[in-house]
């Protein structure tokens, strides 16, 4: 009846049972406050089940900023681990643990807080600076955030229920194969991944077909601002990477669930090929965070420089070089494999030339600034922090391009070190760049400068403090993963040091987060008025904050690259508006009752409760076939009602 | 923001402008005092393929430094002069030019200057890789290279020396001098066997063997250990390489034939069996072909016999 589900699954050591009871605490705790405060029909009603891509951004914002918090927890805990457990010190995890630790560490920031940061700002942003009212697939949008959802709660399910997966973040076999991890754990990790990468790929196409389909009339593709280009690029990825991805965990969950042999070491598996495929999705995987980071940092250092983008067509080609090499390097993830000189200079050579487009874009955003006016709000911060580790860690890659670099290099904490350098020096400082130049537009208000200005120093100093000492451990001959290491190597030093950087970095999330409370505390005093509180360029800046619930009363044309930018600088008085009516998506509970059947879906293969597993795909199916029966999706705002509330929006201008 | 103000009576701007550079200068110190005392294998290498990945390093890093420097001083410069202050005026008056947006000019050179490094690196990329390549045998100077066969257990390494007859545990000893011939395999997950002192790493799987060539150039004691995550023990798949002299290896090898535990079938299975932190053993073994049978073991039903490589089947048997 329950599968392998037993009594034995909810027994934890000390440290385990304290994350459980911090999960336990934060969810009864939610529950309660919204039972007190009676809010449960208000979630559901204008969160649960809304269609408007920008409430759903700020849910996926939610999302990731909860794993965040959780990923640096893992990442501290991992931290502490080294610098103690020299010599006769063990630390306080033992080896299965730890392993554990690292796994959930990768797969969590990388799924669900980079792909969350990722989704949150192109809901809240993309239809506004394409001049559209909402996104192609409202319903698809919704199903995407709400799998996303599932995933991210299996995944720290395994938290109180069983283990996680101690194969690392993309758990190769046969490590993960039945032979050597026969327990629930790469399950967990399988099953997450699978659900919350079926909703990224319905995110992705829903994206693409609103870029192409919904752009205002008059932006063609080469008037479109570079953040939706880097979208564009990002989201065509998704849709030739993921099905990659879904296809190899299925095979490994067949391995594991009924016994076949696709990856296992002997029977004529091939593990190889796994490791091949995974990172056929791994590699454009990385490029797919990173693009619409670029694309960020590009409508930031406009913005910040009150000065056009430099180079507009030249980004355009380097985005769309790096879109079509991530596909061609996805081998030098394992050169160390042996295939070959011919292989591993081919793909050693293809590594490489990513080195010209994205050096091009770098020296594109400094010409960007060159002339302008440039006002160091706490997005360009973050942007100058990121040129500065982004251009280390883009040497230390270039370095590792060459094979027979690589060879000495590979699997030690020079990798982790380089790959943290591209992941927190470009893709999280990128998207803390964009949650900070765009929440005014999202929330009404702005966030604390002076704040946001001690976070960012803490993150820099505490990054350039935790990942050089790595780059040296890397270079005396580290490997990555050790919980133990002997005194004699002399390691611990710099184990202490990177220590120290993490508490920085914990520091400056703190920060962080005081600078959300604080600055929802005083946003009756940091309300944007404006609309337009960074003198935008784009059309996003166009519209009142937030932005109302159909993004544009009147449908903008558009004949520059930078629209509003233009309407400003022409200053035509304004004609009075003709309000038409505006059709919009009505609210429907079937999307998080998808994502409730998958999460039962991915429980039951789990834990072998079939029926579970059968009852939940036959609950998605069914809910499909209802949603499709639904003749009225949408329902209309009348033209009097957008006249009344951008009425309400003047008034608050004045 | 006023431009004079004073902070321990230094002026705020040159505090901003030093401080950054004297808090670096005094992690560089840090960091040099600090590895003048460590061992910094990859980049004091003691083997001779080891000494030209270290030149590799060198030299990339050096093709890198021309783009970093310009990055590193641009952005400084262009944040020094453009940037506004407090007056709502820029450091001199600079030009303000806010629809200047591309220069074909400037443009090309970025383009161009980067796929001429890259240009020059693909060219290293490739020679390197077939100069480099880990299953390249080593130029012998009329020496007979050393055959060491090395398996990756749960958690430790199997070191056999088919022409001596012996086998030791998480201990390798080689003579100086002679190239070294390592066939790699594993009775266990996915291992990377790695001596950085001596040489890059390459991947231990099991049903295959893979290969790598490595010399040591001076005695002395060399850190080796796993590179890639294999469960639970895999912290403790360490092991010191030892590279004496000829003389002193041979008598090692006397010594170990003598006396010994001897790796046959049985012994094997018993320690392939899952363990932790495993000292160094010394064995001697009866059965040459105890490598091959190793691999064998995961070969699919009417393929035994075929060695594979991870790229592709060799010819002969090793």
């Amino acid at each position: 009846m329950l599968g392998r589900l037993n009594l034995e699954a909810f027994q934890h050591d000390m440290l385990q049972t304290g994350g459980v009871v911090t999960l336990l605490v934060i969810g009864l705790g939610a529950v309660g406050a919204l039972t007190y405060f009676k809010k449960w029909r208000w979630l559901w009603t204008n969160w649960l089940t809304t269609l408007d891509p920008k409430k759903i951004g700020v849910m996926y914002l939610l999302v990731a900023t909860g794993m965040l918090l959780r990923g640096v927890m893992d990442a501290a805990m991992l931290r502490g681990q080294q610098a103690l457990s020299s010599g006769a010190n063990q630390g306080f995890l033992d080896s299965s643990h730890f392993q554990q630790i690292f796994s959930a560490h990768g797969t969590i920031m990388i799924f669900f807080v980079a792909m969350g940061f990722m989704f949150g700002l192109i809901n809240l942003i993309l239809p506004l600076q394409i001049g559209a009212r909402d996104v192609a697939f409202p319903f698809l949008n919704s199903v995407g955030f709400w799998l996303f959802t599932a995933g991210m709660l299996l995944i720290n399910a395994s938290l109180i229920v069983g283990e996680f997966a101690a194969a690392g973040w993309l758990s190769y076999p046969p490590l993960s194969g039945l032979e050597y991890s026969p327990g629930v754990g790469v399950d967990y990790w399988i099953w997450s991944l699978q659900i919350a990468g079926v909703g990224s790929l319905l995110a992705g196409i829903n994206f693409i077909v609103t870029i192409l389909k919904m752009r205002a009339p008059g932006m063609t593709l080469m008037k479109m601002p570079i953040f939706a280009w880097s979208v564009l690029d990002a989201m065509i990825l998704v849709a030739f990477a993921f099905p990659i991805l879904t296809v190899t965990l299925t095979l490994l969950a067949l391995d594991r669930l009924i016994g076949t042999h696709f990856f296992t070491s002997s029977f004529g598996g091939n593990p190889m090929m796994y490791i091949n495929l995974i990172w056929a999705w791994g590699h454009p995987e990385v490029y797919i965070l990173i693009l619409p980071a670029f694309g960020v940092f590009s409508e930031v250092v406009a913005t910040m420089s009150k000065k056009r983008l430099f180079g507009y067509k030249s980004m355009v080609y380097a985005l769309g070089a790096i879109t079509l090499l991530s596909f061609l390097v996805w081998l030098h993830h394992f050169l160390t494999m042996g295939a070959g000189a011919n292989v591993n200079a081919f793909f050693g050579i293809m590594t490489a030339i990513i080195a010209v487009p994205t050096g091009v874009k770098v020296f594109n955003w400094l010409l960007t600034m060159y002339r302008g006016r440039i006002h160091l709000h706490s997005p360009m911060l973050w942007f100058l922090g990121f040129v500065v580790t982004f251009t280390i860690g883009g040497a230390a890659g270039v370095l590792m391009s060459v094979p027979a670099i690589d060879f000495q290099v590979h699997n030690s904490l020079f990798l982790v070190a380089h790959f943290h350098t591209m992941i927190i020096g470009g893709v999280l400082f990128g998207y803390f760049a964009g949650f900070t130049y765009w929440f005014p537009k999202i929330f009404g208000f702005k966030l604390h400068e002076g704040l946001g200005k001690c976070a960012f120093w803490l993150w820099f100093s505490g990054f350039i403090l935790a990942f050089v000492p790595l780059y040296i451990l890397g270079l005396m001959g580290a490997t990555r993963r050790l919980d133990h290491y002997d005194a004699s190597m002399g390691w611990q030093g710099l184990f202490i040091v990177a220590g120290i950087g993490v508490v920085l970095i914990l520091a400056g999330i703190g920060f962080q987060v005081l600078q959300l409370i604080v600055s929802i505390g005083m946003r009756k005093w940091n309300r944007d008025i404006s609309g337009d509180p960074w003198d935008g360029r784009t059309l996003e800046w166009s519209v009142p904050s937030p932005a109302p619930v159909y993004n544009f009363a009147i449908q903008p044309t558009v004949d520059d690259r930078d629209p509003f930018w233009a309407t400003k600088q022409a200053a035509n008085k304004p004609t009075k508006p003709k309000y038409t009516d505006i059709e919009v998506p009505r609210n429907t509970g079937l999307g998080i009752i998808i994502g409730g059947f998958a999460f039962l879906v991915g429980f039951g293969f789990i834990w072998h409760i079939w029926w579970l597993a059968i009852l939940g795909i036959l609950g998605v199916i069914t809910t499909v076939i209802i949603r499709t029966t639904d003749e009225h999706p949408e329902y209309t705002i009348t033209a009097k009602e957008v006249a009344r509330i951008e009425a309400e929006a003047k008034s608050r201008y004045a | 923001m006023t431009r004079n103000k004073r902070i321990f009576g230094v002026r705020a701007n040159y505090l901003k402008i030093w401080g950054p550079i004297v808090a670096a200068s005094l992690l560089a110190l840090a960091a040099w005092l600090y590895l003048r005392h460590h061992s910094v294998d990859v980049l004091n290498p003691s083997g001779e393929i080891a000494s030209k990945q270290y030149r590799l390093i060198v030299f990339a890093t050096l093709l890198s430094l021309v783009v970093i420097v310009p990055v590193f001083i641009m952005t400084f410069v262009i944040v020094r002069n453009y940037r506004v202050h407090g007056d709502g005026k820029t450091r001199k008056n600079r030009h303000y030019d806010p629809d200047w947006d591309h220069n074909r000019k400037l443009e090309a050179v970025w383009w161009g200057m980067p796929t001429i490094l890259i240009i020059i690196l693909s060219a290293v990329i490739i020679q390197s890789s077939y100069a480099l390549d880990p299953f390249k045998p080593l130029a012998s100077n009329g020496k007979e290279p050393l055959k060491v066969q090395v398996v990756a257990l749960q958690w430790k390494w199997l070191f056999i020396y088919p022409e001596q007859n012996i086998a030791t545990v998480n201990y390798l000893q080689i003579p100086t001098d002679t190239a070294i011939n390592f066939d790699i395999t594993a009775d266990a997950p996915m291992n990377s066997f790695w001596i950085p002192k001596l040489g890059g790493q390459i991947y231990a799987m099991s049903g295959m063997a893979t290969q790598l060539h490595l010399q040591a150039d001076k005695p002395g004691d060399f850190y080796g250990s796993s590179a890639n995550l294999s469960g639970n023990g895999f912290a403790g798949m360490r092991f010191l390489t030892r590279a004496v002299p000829q003389d002193d290896f041979d008598n090692w090898v006397q010594n170990v034939q003598h006396d010994r535990s001897s790796l046959n079938q049985t012994a094997y299975e018993k320690l392939a069996k899952p363990s932790k932190n495993v000292e160094p053993q010394f064995y001697t073994v009866p059965d040459k072909s105890l490598f091959s049978t190793i691999i064998m073991k995961y070969m699919p039903p009417g393929q035994e016999g075929t060695m594979h490589t991870s790229h592709g089947e060799i010819e002969g048997s090793l």
